[in-house]
C-alpha cells in the first residue's frame, strides 16, 4: 500500500496543504481532489509544504501545473516550501522554479502572500 | 550482489498504480546493492517509475490486472532495466520531448515522464514488436572512478 497523506488547515485566510509520503501515480488523484475542493470554494491561496515528502513523480507534478493557471486567473498563486533537496531536485530538473516561487518555510511564503495582499491594496486606494 | 558477475533479478507485477511502490522498492535494493550512490539511486527509482506509469496509464489504459515484467540485468558497471507489456504499441520516433520553457510558459499538463526517462538515465532503447510486446531498456552506468 502506498503511503501518502495530506493535512490542510488555514492560516491568515491562507490554505495550507502539507504533504507526507509518497506522491506518484496511485496518490495523485488525491491531491487533485483537495485542489478541486479549495477551487471550488474560491480558495486561491495555497501553500503546499513538501517537508514531509519522500517522493515525488511526474504524476505529482502534474497536478501542480493543472491548477497553477486557473488559481493565478483568481489573483491566487500556488506557493510550494519546505522540499527536501530529494524532491526540489525533481523538480529543479524540469525548470519549475521559474514557475513557482518556492521558499524555504511555511512563514516566508505566508509573508509574500500578505505582502501581495498589501501592494495590492494600495494599488486599489491610488486608482479611487 | 557481486558487482563483477552477472546478474539478473525479475519481478512481476500487474498493472495497477498500487504496485509502483513494489517497482520502487525493487529498484532501490538493486541500484544500492550494484554500487549506485543515493542520487543516482533516486533517477533510477524515478526513471523506472514513469516507465511502468506510462505502461499503466497508455499501454494497457489503465485495465487492471495485466502484466509487467521488469528485468534488472547488472553486469560490471552497466546496469540495466528491461520493461516488458503486452499493451498497445507505439512508435517511439513519433515521442514528443517536450521543451521545458514553452511547456511551463503554456501551463501544460502530461507527457513529463519520457523527459525525465531521458535525464535520469544514460540510455533508453525501445523494442517494440506489435501485437507482441513492448520493451523499454533503460540503462545507467556506474561512474568511472566508482
Amino acid at each position: 500500500m502506498t503511503d501518502f497523506k495530506i493535512v490542510q488547515c488555514e492560516k491568515n485566510g491562507i490554505n495550507i496543504i502539507e504533504l507526507k509520503g509518497f506522491l506518484d501515480a496511485h496518490t495523485a488523484p488525491e491531491l487533485e481532489d483537495a485542489f478541486q475542493k479549495l477551487i471550488k470554494n474560491k480558495k486561491y491561496k495555497i501553500i503546499v509544504n513538501f517537508r514531509d515528502l519522500s517522493y515525488i513523480s511526474s504524476a505529482g507534478l502534474g497536478v501542480f501545473m493543472a491548477f497553477i493557471e486557473e488559481v493565478r486567473k483568481n489573483e491566487g498563486d500556488i506557493k510550494l516550501t519546505n522540499m527536501t533537496p530529494k524532491v526540489f531536485n525533481v523538480f529543479d530538473l524540469l525548470g519549475f522554479p521559474i514557475l513557482y516561487e518556492i521558499y524555504g518555510n511555511e512563514e516566508d511564503a505566508i509573508a509574500k502572500f500578505l505582502k501581495d495582499g498589501e501592494n495590492k491594496d494600495s494599488m486599489t486606494q491610488e486608482i479611487e | 550482489m557481486q558487482k563483477s558477475s552477472k546478474n539478473k533479478l525479475k519481478l512481476r507485477i500487474t498493472s495497477h498504480t498500487s504496485n509502483l511502490m513494489l517497482v520502487r522498492d525493487f529498484i532501490a535494493d538493486a541500484a544500492k546493492n550494484f554500487g549506485f550512490n543515493e542520487d543516482d539511486v533516486n533517477k533510477i527509482i524515478m526513471a523506472v517509475d514513469e516507465a511502468c506509469t506510462n505502461i499503466i496509464k497508455h499501454a494497457y489504459e489503465c485495465k487492471p490486472g495485466l502484466p509487467i515484467d521488469i528485468t534488472v540485468d547488472a553486469d560490471d558497471k552497466k546496469f540495466s532495466v528491461i520493461i516488458k507489456d503486452k499493451g498497445k504499441h507505439f512508435s517511439p520516433e513519433q515521442i514528443k520531448i517536450p521543451d521545458m520553457k514553452e511547456y511551463l510558459n503554456q501551463y501544460k499538463v502530461g507527457g513529463l515522464g519520457i523527459y525525465l526517462m531521458k535525464n535520469l538515465m544514460d540510455e533508453i532503447k525501445y523494442n517494440i514488436q506489435p501485437g507482441v510486446q513492448n520493451e523499454v531498456r533503460l540503462v545507467k552506468y556506474l561512474p568511472q572512478n566508482h
